[in-house]
Protein backbone atom coordinates (compact mmCIF):
# COMPACT_ATOMS: atom_id res chain seq x y z
CA UNK A 1 0.00 0.00 0.00
CA UNK A 2 1.17 3.54 -0.76
CA UNK A 3 1.91 6.28 1.66
CA UNK A 4 -1.11 8.66 2.02
CA UNK A 5 -0.45 11.95 1.01
CA UNK A 6 -4.01 13.55 1.71
CA UNK A 7 -6.73 13.11 4.43
CA UNK A 8 -10.23 13.99 5.18
CA UNK A 9 -10.18 16.17 8.07
CA UNK A 10 -13.58 17.32 8.41
CA UNK A 11 -16.90 15.78 7.57
CA UNK A 12 -20.05 16.49 7.98
CA UNK A 13 -23.74 16.60 7.09
CA UNK A 14 -26.88 19.38 7.16
CA UNK A 15 -28.07 19.36 10.89
CA UNK A 16 -31.30 18.20 9.68
CA UNK A 17 -31.98 15.62 6.81
CA UNK A 18 -35.16 14.95 5.03
CA UNK A 19 -37.66 17.32 4.43
CA UNK A 20 -36.10 21.11 5.09
CA UNK A 21 -38.70 23.80 4.18
CA UNK A 22 -37.26 26.48 5.66
CA UNK A 23 -33.59 26.82 4.11
CA UNK A 24 -32.67 27.11 0.32
CA UNK A 25 -30.29 24.80 -1.63
CA UNK A 26 -27.57 27.26 -1.25
CA UNK A 27 -28.11 27.54 2.39
CA UNK A 28 -27.71 23.64 3.03
CA UNK A 29 -24.62 24.04 1.34
CA UNK A 30 -23.50 26.60 4.20
CA UNK A 31 -25.11 24.31 6.53
CA UNK A 32 -23.04 21.28 5.84
CA UNK A 33 -19.85 23.69 5.15
CA UNK A 34 -20.11 25.55 8.26
CA UNK A 35 -20.57 22.11 10.23
CA UNK A 36 -17.65 20.67 8.77
CA UNK A 37 -15.65 23.44 9.59
CA UNK A 38 -16.70 22.96 13.16
CA UNK A 39 -15.96 19.36 12.85
CA UNK A 40 -12.25 19.71 11.82
CA UNK A 41 -11.89 23.51 14.41
CA UNK A 42 -10.62 25.30 11.62
CA UNK A 43 -12.58 29.22 10.40
CA UNK A 44 -13.32 29.71 6.91
CA UNK A 45 -10.10 31.72 6.14
CA UNK A 46 -8.39 28.69 6.74
CA UNK A 47 -9.91 27.51 3.38
CA UNK A 48 -7.87 27.93 -0.05
CA UNK A 49 -9.58 25.74 -2.29
CA UNK A 50 -13.20 24.74 -3.38
CA UNK A 51 -15.16 22.45 -5.41
CA UNK A 52 -18.78 21.65 -5.67
CA UNK A 53 -21.13 20.53 -8.29
CA UNK A 54 -25.02 21.78 -9.81
CA UNK A 55 -24.45 24.98 -8.15
CA UNK A 56 -20.94 26.86 -9.40
CA UNK A 57 -18.26 27.58 -7.02
CA UNK A 58 -17.87 31.06 -7.35
CA UNK A 59 -21.66 31.16 -6.17
CA UNK A 60 -20.66 28.85 -3.06
CA UNK A 61 -17.23 30.97 -2.94
CA UNK A 62 -18.98 34.17 -2.51
CA UNK A 63 -21.87 33.07 -0.13
CA UNK A 64 -19.51 31.51 2.02
CA UNK A 65 -16.96 34.42 1.92
CA UNK A 66 -14.44 32.52 1.05
CA UNK A 67 -11.26 33.56 -1.56
CA UNK A 68 -10.35 29.95 -3.31
CA UNK A 69 -7.04 29.62 -4.84
CA UNK A 70 -7.84 26.49 -5.99
CA UNK A 71 -11.37 25.69 -7.62
CA UNK A 72 -13.22 22.55 -8.88
CA UNK A 73 -16.91 22.63 -10.44
CA UNK A 74 -17.01 19.32 -12.06
CA UNK A 75 -20.57 18.53 -12.22
CA UNK A 76 -20.90 15.07 -13.76
CA UNK A 77 -23.95 13.82 -11.49
CA UNK A 78 -24.11 12.31 -7.88
CA UNK A 79 -20.29 10.94 -8.09
CA UNK A 80 -18.97 14.45 -8.60
CA UNK A 81 -17.97 14.74 -4.93
CA UNK A 82 -15.97 11.30 -5.68
CA UNK A 83 -14.52 13.40 -8.65
CA UNK A 84 -13.37 16.11 -6.49
CA UNK A 85 -11.88 14.42 -4.02
CA UNK A 86 -9.90 12.83 -6.37
CA UNK A 87 -8.65 16.37 -7.84
CA UNK A 88 -8.02 17.80 -4.71
CA UNK A 89 -6.07 15.52 -3.65
CA UNK A 90 -3.91 15.94 -6.52
CA UNK A 91 -4.21 19.39 -6.04
CA UNK A 92 -3.30 19.74 -1.99
CA UNK A 93 -0.17 16.62 -3.07
CA UNK A 94 0.90 19.10 -5.85
CA UNK A 95 0.82 22.33 -3.69
CA UNK A 96 -1.67 23.78 -5.29
CA UNK A 97 -3.48 24.26 -2.38
CA UNK A 98 -3.75 23.69 0.77
CA UNK A 99 -7.03 22.97 2.46
CA UNK A 100 -9.58 22.05 0.30
CA UNK A 101 -13.56 22.46 1.43
CA UNK A 102 -16.15 20.46 -0.91
CA UNK A 103 -19.84 21.06 -0.70
CA UNK A 104 -22.96 19.36 -1.65
CA UNK A 105 -26.73 20.35 -1.38
CA UNK A 106 -29.58 19.76 -2.77
CA UNK A 107 -33.01 21.18 -2.28
CA UNK A 108 -34.15 17.82 -3.67
CA UNK A 109 -37.58 17.62 -2.16
CA UNK A 110 -38.51 21.11 -1.20
CA UNK A 111 -37.05 22.76 -4.48
CA UNK A 112 -36.09 25.90 -2.63
CA UNK A 113 -33.73 28.12 -4.87
CA UNK A 114 -33.20 24.91 -7.22
CA UNK A 115 -32.63 25.70 -10.61
CA UNK A 116 -35.12 23.22 -12.60
CA UNK A 117 -33.79 20.58 -14.76
CA UNK A 118 -34.24 20.71 -18.21
CA UNK A 119 -33.46 18.76 -20.92
CA UNK A 120 -33.02 21.17 -24.77
CA UNK A 121 -35.17 19.86 -27.51
CA UNK A 122 -31.68 20.78 -29.92
CA UNK A 123 -29.51 18.55 -27.31
CA UNK A 124 -28.94 14.78 -28.39
CA UNK A 125 -30.73 13.65 -25.61
CA UNK A 126 -33.85 16.57 -26.42
CA UNK A 127 -33.90 14.65 -30.33
CA UNK A 128 -33.12 11.15 -29.58
CA UNK A 129 -34.42 10.24 -25.78
CA UNK A 130 -37.16 12.52 -24.57
CA UNK A 131 -39.30 12.10 -27.54
CA UNK A 132 -40.10 8.28 -26.73
CA UNK A 133 -41.81 8.74 -23.20
CA UNK A 134 -38.34 9.56 -20.55
CA UNK A 135 -39.60 11.87 -17.63
CA UNK A 136 -37.30 11.73 -15.15
CA UNK A 137 -34.21 9.08 -13.66
CA UNK A 138 -36.77 6.50 -12.66
CA UNK A 139 -37.66 5.83 -16.69
CA UNK A 140 -34.52 6.16 -17.43
CA UNK A 141 -31.63 4.63 -15.18
CA UNK A 142 -33.62 0.95 -15.08
CA UNK A 143 -33.42 0.74 -19.17
CA UNK A 144 -30.29 -1.36 -18.56
CA UNK A 145 -31.54 -3.83 -16.05
CA UNK A 146 -33.62 -6.25 -17.69
CA UNK A 147 -30.72 -7.53 -20.17
CA UNK A 148 -28.16 -7.63 -17.26
CA UNK A 149 -30.67 -9.80 -15.55
CA UNK A 150 -31.74 -12.22 -18.89
CA UNK A 151 -27.34 -12.11 -19.52
CA UNK A 152 -26.65 -13.25 -16.07
CA UNK A 153 -29.71 -15.07 -14.88
CA UNK A 154 -30.20 -12.53 -11.77
CA UNK A 155 -33.61 -13.28 -10.51
CA UNK A 156 -36.39 -10.07 -9.58
CA UNK A 157 -36.26 -11.28 -6.16
CA UNK A 158 -32.89 -10.99 -5.81
CA UNK A 159 -33.32 -7.26 -7.00
CA UNK A 160 -35.44 -6.75 -4.35
CA UNK A 161 -33.25 -8.03 -1.51
CA UNK A 162 -30.95 -4.99 -2.56
CA UNK A 163 -33.70 -3.08 -0.83
CA UNK A 164 -34.28 -5.53 1.93
CA UNK A 165 -30.90 -5.69 3.40
CA UNK A 166 -30.20 -1.68 3.48
CA UNK A 167 -33.40 -1.25 5.20
CA UNK A 168 -31.61 -3.69 7.97
CA UNK A 169 -29.08 -1.12 7.69
CA UNK A 170 -30.93 2.12 7.96
CA UNK A 171 -32.80 0.39 11.06
CA UNK A 172 -29.38 1.26 12.61
CA UNK A 173 -29.12 4.51 11.87
CA UNK A 174 -30.91 7.20 13.65
CA UNK A 175 -30.80 9.61 10.63
CA UNK A 176 -32.43 7.54 7.94
CA UNK A 177 -35.62 8.48 6.80
CA UNK A 178 -37.03 4.96 6.05
CA UNK A 179 -36.54 2.19 9.24
CA UNK A 180 -39.28 -0.09 9.27
CA UNK A 181 -38.14 -3.78 8.08
CA UNK A 182 -39.29 -4.85 4.73
CA UNK A 183 -39.32 -8.15 3.40
CA UNK A 184 -38.88 -9.68 -0.53
CA UNK A 185 -43.20 -9.53 -0.72
CA UNK A 186 -43.07 -6.42 0.64
CA UNK A 187 -40.61 -5.10 -2.13
CA UNK A 188 -42.24 -6.86 -4.95
CA UNK A 189 -45.74 -5.61 -4.52
CA UNK A 190 -44.85 -2.07 -4.06
CA UNK A 191 -46.14 0.01 -6.27
CA UNK A 192 -45.01 -0.51 -9.79
CA UNK A 193 -42.49 2.81 -10.82
CA UNK A 194 -41.10 1.53 -14.13
CA UNK A 195 -40.97 -2.46 -14.28
CA UNK A 196 -39.30 -4.17 -13.57
CA UNK A 197 -38.32 -1.64 -10.49
CA UNK A 198 -40.94 -1.14 -8.10
CA UNK A 199 -41.24 2.11 -5.34
CA UNK A 200 -39.05 0.19 -2.59
CA UNK A 201 -36.24 -0.08 -5.61
CA UNK A 202 -36.18 3.71 -6.09
CA UNK A 203 -34.42 5.95 -3.91
CA UNK A 204 -35.62 8.20 -1.76
CA UNK A 205 -36.23 12.32 -2.79
CA UNK A 206 -35.09 14.50 0.10
CA UNK A 207 -33.35 17.63 1.10
CA UNK A 208 -29.90 17.78 2.72
CA UNK A 209 -26.11 18.29 2.40
CA UNK A 210 -23.03 17.64 3.61
CA UNK A 211 -19.41 18.92 2.93
CA UNK A 212 -15.50 17.63 3.16
CA UNK A 213 -12.80 19.50 4.12
CA UNK A 214 -9.50 17.63 3.19
CA UNK A 215 -5.68 18.31 3.46
CA UNK A 216 -2.18 17.19 3.47
CA UNK A 217 -1.52 13.55 5.45
CA UNK A 218 1.59 15.39 7.19
CA UNK A 219 -1.12 18.31 8.81
CA UNK A 220 -4.18 15.90 9.29
CA UNK A 221 -3.08 14.65 12.77
CA UNK A 222 -3.29 17.57 13.95
CA UNK A 223 -7.02 18.35 13.82
CA UNK A 224 -9.75 16.77 16.19
CA UNK A 225 -10.50 13.95 14.38
CA UNK A 226 -8.67 10.64 13.42
CA UNK A 227 -7.50 11.30 9.76
CA UNK A 228 -9.59 9.78 7.07
CA UNK A 229 -6.55 8.59 4.53
CA UNK A 230 -7.07 8.94 0.42
CA UNK A 231 -5.46 6.07 -0.46
CA UNK A 232 -6.51 5.98 -4.49
CA UNK A 233 -9.23 7.15 -6.03
CA UNK A 234 -10.15 6.58 -10.41
CA UNK A 235 -13.29 8.66 -12.23
CA UNK A 236 -14.37 8.39 -15.69
CA UNK A 237 -17.54 9.39 -17.81
CA UNK A 238 -19.63 7.38 -20.49
CA UNK A 239 -22.16 8.98 -22.25
CA UNK A 240 -25.07 11.31 -20.80
CA UNK A 241 -27.55 8.97 -23.29
CA UNK A 242 -28.48 5.92 -21.94
CA UNK A 243 -29.47 4.15 -24.81
CA UNK A 244 -25.94 4.71 -26.00
CA UNK A 245 -23.99 2.73 -23.23
CA UNK A 246 -21.48 0.81 -24.66
CA UNK A 247 -23.43 -2.31 -23.06
CA UNK A 248 -26.31 -2.59 -20.67
CA UNK A 249 -24.41 -5.59 -18.92
CA UNK A 250 -21.64 -3.65 -17.69
CA UNK A 251 -20.72 0.04 -17.01
CA UNK A 252 -17.72 1.27 -19.01
CA UNK A 253 -17.10 4.27 -16.82
CA UNK A 254 -17.46 1.68 -13.24
CA UNK A 255 -14.91 -0.40 -15.03
CA UNK A 256 -12.40 2.72 -15.38
CA UNK A 257 -13.00 4.35 -12.06
CA UNK A 258 -12.95 0.92 -10.33
CA UNK A 259 -9.73 -0.27 -11.15
CA UNK A 260 -8.19 2.97 -11.10
CA UNK A 261 -8.38 3.28 -7.25
CA UNK A 262 -7.72 -0.37 -6.47
CA UNK A 263 -4.25 -0.08 -8.39
CA UNK A 264 -3.53 3.58 -7.19
CA UNK A 265 -4.37 2.36 -3.28
CA UNK A 266 -2.22 -1.14 -3.80
CA UNK A 267 -5.13 -2.98 -2.22
CA UNK A 268 -6.90 -6.18 -3.69
CA UNK A 269 -10.60 -7.07 -2.64
CA UNK A 270 -9.95 -8.98 0.06
CA UNK A 271 -8.51 -6.02 1.92
CA UNK A 272 -11.65 -4.54 2.12
CA UNK A 273 -13.20 -3.96 5.12
CA UNK A 274 -16.31 -1.51 4.36
CA UNK A 275 -18.08 -0.71 0.51
CA UNK A 276 -20.60 2.13 -0.89
CA UNK A 277 -21.97 1.81 -3.89
CA UNK A 278 -24.57 4.49 -4.90
CA UNK A 279 -27.95 3.10 -5.05
CA UNK A 280 -29.95 5.27 -6.84
CA UNK A 281 -31.85 2.27 -7.53
CA UNK A 282 -31.33 -1.58 -7.02
CA UNK A 283 -29.30 -2.83 -9.36
CA UNK A 284 -26.40 -0.37 -8.85
CA UNK A 285 -25.04 -2.60 -6.47
CA UNK A 286 -24.61 -5.93 -8.62
CA UNK A 287 -23.54 -3.72 -11.24
CA UNK A 288 -20.63 -1.78 -8.62
CA UNK A 289 -19.68 -5.54 -7.52
CA UNK A 290 -18.93 -6.99 -11.03
CA UNK A 291 -17.40 -3.51 -12.76
CA UNK A 292 -15.27 -3.42 -9.79
CA UNK A 293 -14.47 -6.98 -9.54
CA UNK A 294 -15.62 -8.19 -6.32
CA UNK A 295 -17.17 -11.49 -8.26
CA UNK A 296 -18.37 -12.35 -11.60
CA UNK A 297 -21.60 -10.17 -12.78
CA UNK A 298 -23.61 -13.41 -11.90
CA UNK A 299 -22.35 -14.07 -8.31
CA UNK A 300 -23.57 -10.04 -7.47
CA UNK A 301 -27.82 -11.20 -7.25
CA UNK A 302 -26.94 -14.40 -5.37
CA UNK A 303 -24.23 -12.81 -2.99
CA UNK A 304 -26.95 -10.20 -1.65
CA UNK A 305 -29.32 -12.94 -1.99
CA UNK A 306 -27.44 -14.77 0.62
CA UNK A 307 -27.39 -11.94 3.29
CA UNK A 308 -23.35 -11.18 2.81
CA UNK A 309 -23.39 -7.33 2.05
CA UNK A 310 -26.03 -7.44 5.46
CA UNK A 311 -24.78 -6.18 9.16
CA UNK A 312 -22.78 -9.25 10.42
CA UNK A 313 -21.90 -9.93 6.33
CA UNK A 314 -18.30 -10.54 5.37
CA UNK A 315 -18.83 -7.21 2.61
CA UNK A 316 -20.85 -4.66 4.66
CA UNK A 317 -22.16 -2.19 1.99
CA UNK A 318 -24.07 0.85 2.21
CA UNK A 319 -24.07 0.08 5.36
CA UNK A 320 -25.88 4.00 6.25
CA UNK A 321 -29.11 2.43 4.67
CA UNK A 322 -28.24 3.93 0.96
CA UNK A 323 -29.85 5.95 -1.69
CA UNK A 324 -32.90 3.43 -0.74
CA UNK A 325 -33.36 4.14 2.63
CA UNK A 326 -30.93 6.75 4.24
CA UNK A 327 -31.17 9.51 2.20
CA UNK A 328 -31.31 10.83 -1.29
CA UNK A 329 -31.21 14.30 -2.45
CA UNK A 330 -30.42 14.00 -6.19
CA UNK A 331 -27.02 13.41 -5.87
CA UNK A 332 -26.16 11.18 -3.45
CA UNK A 333 -22.19 10.40 -3.47
CA UNK A 334 -21.88 12.80 -0.87
CA UNK A 335 -23.57 10.98 1.36
CA UNK A 336 -21.89 7.87 0.41
CA UNK A 337 -18.49 9.51 1.48
CA UNK A 338 -19.77 10.60 4.79
CA UNK A 339 -20.34 7.17 5.70
CA UNK A 340 -17.10 6.23 4.51
CA UNK A 341 -15.37 8.67 6.76
CA UNK A 342 -18.07 7.95 9.61
CA UNK A 343 -16.99 4.24 9.50
CA UNK A 344 -13.08 4.55 9.24
CA UNK A 345 -12.98 7.12 12.26
CA UNK A 346 -14.65 4.49 13.96
CA UNK A 347 -18.10 6.59 14.68
CA UNK A 348 -20.87 5.01 12.53
CA UNK A 349 -24.62 3.86 13.87
CA UNK A 350 -23.70 0.79 12.26
CA UNK A 351 -20.21 0.72 12.76
CA UNK A 352 -18.23 -2.13 11.09
CA UNK A 353 -16.01 -3.49 13.84
CA UNK A 354 -12.53 -2.71 12.89
CA UNK A 355 -12.73 -1.56 9.66
CA UNK A 356 -9.60 -0.49 8.19
CA UNK A 357 -9.79 -0.06 4.19
CA UNK A 358 -13.12 1.61 2.82
CA UNK A 359 -14.22 1.88 -1.14
CA UNK A 360 -16.81 4.54 -1.79
CA UNK A 361 -18.37 4.27 -5.60
CA UNK A 362 -20.42 7.04 -7.14
CA UNK A 363 -22.43 6.82 -10.07
CA UNK A 364 -23.51 10.31 -12.06
CA UNK A 365 -26.42 10.77 -14.83
CA UNK A 366 -27.59 7.16 -15.94
CA UNK A 367 -24.65 5.36 -15.36
CA UNK A 368 -23.14 8.66 -17.21
CA UNK A 369 -20.23 8.84 -15.25
CA UNK A 370 -18.40 7.18 -12.31
CA UNK A 371 -15.86 7.88 -9.48
CA UNK A 372 -14.21 5.56 -6.80
CA UNK A 373 -12.77 6.43 -3.75
CA UNK A 374 -10.76 3.91 -1.41
CA UNK A 375 -10.06 5.48 2.04
CA UNK A 376 -8.00 3.89 5.14
CA UNK A 377 -7.54 5.12 8.55
CA UNK A 378 -4.05 4.17 8.79
CA UNK A 379 -1.09 5.78 8.11
CA UNK B 1 -55.05 24.58 -20.07
CA UNK B 2 -54.40 22.88 -23.27
CA UNK B 3 -52.56 19.43 -22.52
CA UNK B 4 -48.60 19.64 -22.87
CA UNK B 5 -47.66 17.84 -25.82
CA UNK B 6 -44.87 14.98 -26.25
CA UNK B 7 -41.48 16.22 -26.25
CA UNK B 8 -40.77 17.35 -29.78
CA UNK B 9 -36.98 17.15 -31.07
CA UNK B 10 -35.31 20.25 -32.81
CA UNK B 11 -33.23 19.01 -35.50
CA UNK B 12 -29.25 20.65 -35.59
CA UNK B 13 -27.29 21.26 -38.99
CA UNK B 14 -25.85 18.26 -38.10
CA UNK B 15 -28.68 16.00 -36.97
CA UNK B 16 -31.08 17.31 -40.33
CA UNK B 17 -30.42 14.29 -42.23
CA UNK B 18 -32.12 12.10 -39.98
CA UNK B 19 -35.49 13.73 -39.15
CA UNK B 20 -35.56 14.37 -43.36
CA UNK B 21 -35.02 10.73 -43.44
CA UNK B 22 -37.43 9.38 -41.19
CA UNK B 23 -40.06 12.42 -42.63
CA UNK B 24 -39.04 10.37 -46.19
CA UNK B 25 -39.72 6.93 -44.29
CA UNK B 26 -35.63 6.27 -44.09
CA UNK B 27 -33.94 5.36 -41.22
CA UNK B 28 -30.65 6.74 -42.01
CA UNK B 29 -27.50 5.95 -40.36
CA UNK B 30 -23.45 7.05 -41.01
CA UNK B 31 -20.79 4.77 -42.32
CA UNK B 32 -17.17 5.87 -41.91
CA UNK B 33 -15.34 6.12 -45.34
CA UNK B 34 -11.95 5.09 -43.66
CA UNK B 35 -12.87 2.42 -40.87
CA UNK B 36 -16.37 1.14 -42.14
CA UNK B 37 -18.00 2.07 -38.73
CA UNK B 38 -21.49 2.59 -38.70
CA UNK B 39 -23.00 4.42 -35.94
CA UNK B 40 -25.33 6.87 -34.16
CA UNK B 41 -26.55 9.63 -33.22
CA UNK B 42 -25.53 11.79 -35.93
CA UNK B 43 -22.58 13.77 -36.17
CA UNK B 44 -20.03 14.88 -39.15
CA UNK B 45 -17.19 12.37 -37.81
CA UNK B 46 -16.63 9.30 -36.94
CA UNK B 47 -16.18 8.59 -33.51
CA UNK B 48 -14.11 5.28 -33.62
CA UNK B 49 -11.33 6.79 -36.13
CA UNK B 50 -11.87 10.33 -35.71
CA UNK B 51 -12.57 10.73 -39.91
CA UNK B 52 -13.79 13.23 -41.75
CA UNK B 53 -15.33 11.39 -44.63
CA UNK B 54 -18.59 9.72 -43.73
CA UNK B 55 -21.85 8.90 -45.69
CA UNK B 56 -25.06 9.34 -45.02
CA UNK B 57 -27.29 5.85 -46.27
CA UNK B 58 -30.52 4.37 -45.49
CA UNK B 59 -30.46 1.13 -42.67
CA UNK B 60 -32.68 -1.99 -43.08
CA UNK B 61 -35.15 -0.86 -40.01
CA UNK B 62 -34.59 -4.53 -38.89
CA UNK B 63 -34.04 -4.65 -35.32
CA UNK B 64 -34.25 -6.48 -31.89
CA UNK B 65 -35.82 -5.53 -28.80
CA UNK B 66 -32.59 -4.79 -26.37
CA UNK B 67 -34.04 -3.42 -23.10
CA UNK B 68 -36.50 -1.43 -21.55
CA UNK B 69 -38.93 -0.03 -18.70
CA UNK B 70 -42.52 -0.06 -18.51
CA UNK B 71 -43.27 3.85 -17.05
CA UNK B 72 -46.28 3.28 -15.16
CA UNK B 73 -45.80 6.87 -13.07
CA UNK B 74 -45.66 9.75 -13.91
CA UNK B 75 -46.19 9.56 -17.75
CA UNK B 76 -44.36 11.69 -19.96
CA UNK B 77 -46.46 14.77 -21.28
CA UNK B 78 -48.25 12.94 -24.69
CA UNK B 79 -48.18 9.53 -23.16
CA UNK B 80 -50.74 7.27 -21.43
CA UNK B 81 -48.97 4.68 -18.83
CA UNK B 82 -48.07 2.12 -18.76
CA UNK B 83 -46.16 2.14 -21.96
CA UNK B 84 -42.51 0.71 -22.90
CA UNK B 85 -39.58 2.58 -23.34
CA UNK B 86 -37.03 0.70 -25.26
CA UNK B 87 -33.59 0.50 -26.98
CA UNK B 88 -33.42 -1.32 -29.43
CA UNK B 89 -30.29 -2.91 -31.38
CA UNK B 90 -30.35 -2.04 -35.58
CA UNK B 91 -28.96 -5.16 -37.39
CA UNK B 92 -26.47 -2.69 -38.53
CA UNK B 93 -24.80 -2.44 -35.21
CA UNK B 94 -26.11 0.87 -33.58
CA UNK B 95 -28.92 0.98 -30.81
CA UNK B 96 -31.50 3.79 -30.19
CA UNK B 97 -34.24 4.24 -27.64
CA UNK B 98 -37.50 4.40 -29.27
CA UNK B 99 -40.98 3.00 -28.52
CA UNK B 100 -42.80 0.15 -29.33
CA UNK B 101 -45.84 -0.10 -30.80
CA UNK B 102 -48.69 -2.73 -32.24
CA UNK B 103 -47.75 -4.72 -29.34
CA UNK B 104 -49.51 -4.90 -25.67
CA UNK B 105 -47.06 -3.26 -23.54
CA UNK B 106 -46.39 -6.24 -20.48
CA UNK B 107 -43.66 -8.43 -19.69
CA UNK B 108 -45.46 -11.08 -21.25
CA UNK B 109 -45.67 -9.57 -25.17
CA UNK B 110 -41.80 -7.09 -24.65
CA UNK B 111 -40.28 -10.14 -25.09
CA UNK B 112 -35.72 -9.61 -25.09
CA UNK B 113 -34.28 -10.26 -28.34
CA UNK B 114 -37.87 -10.34 -30.55
CA UNK B 115 -37.39 -9.22 -33.79
CA UNK B 116 -38.57 -5.90 -34.69
CA UNK B 117 -38.86 -3.60 -38.15
CA UNK B 118 -39.10 0.10 -37.86
CA UNK B 119 -41.99 2.01 -38.64
CA UNK B 120 -42.88 6.06 -38.35
CA UNK B 121 -45.06 7.94 -36.84
CA UNK B 122 -45.46 11.46 -37.21
CA UNK B 123 -45.88 14.57 -35.37
CA UNK B 124 -46.20 17.31 -37.10
CA UNK B 125 -45.34 18.81 -40.81
CA UNK B 126 -41.50 19.02 -39.41
CA UNK B 127 -41.13 15.88 -37.62
CA UNK B 128 -41.74 12.32 -37.57
CA UNK B 129 -40.72 9.89 -35.50
CA UNK B 130 -38.59 6.31 -35.59
CA UNK B 131 -40.69 3.84 -33.52
CA UNK B 132 -40.42 0.12 -34.21
CA UNK B 133 -43.10 -3.19 -34.13
CA UNK B 134 -43.08 -6.15 -33.63
CA UNK B 135 -41.70 -7.62 -37.48
CA UNK B 136 -43.52 -10.11 -39.21
CA UNK B 137 -43.46 -13.39 -40.37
Amino acid sequence: MRKPQVAVVGAAETTRLGIIPDMSQIQLHADAALNALADAGLKLSDIDGIATAVETPQQIAHYLGITPRWVDGTSVGGCSFMLHVRHAAAAIAAGLCSTVLITHAESGKSMIGKLPRSIPADSLQGQFEAPFGVVGPPSMFPIPVLRFMKTFGITHEQLAMVAVVQREWAAKNPRAMMKEPISVDDVLNSRMIAYPFRLLQCCLVTDGGGALILTSAERAKNFPHKPVYVLGAGESVETPMVSQMESFNSSRAFRVAGPAAFAEAGISHSDVDHLMIYDAFAHLPLYGLGDLGFMPYEDTGPFIAAGHTRPGGKLPLNTNGGGLSYMHSGMYGMYALQESVRQMRGIAPAQVPNARISVCHGVGGMFAASGTVIFGNQD
Amino acid sequence: MAELARARPKPTPETQHFWDGTKAGELRLQRCDGCAHIYFPPRPFCPHCGGRAVSIFSASGRASLYSYVINHRPAAPGFAAPYAIAVVELEEGPRMMSNIIDCPQTPEALQLDMKLEVAFERLDDAITLPVFRPAKG
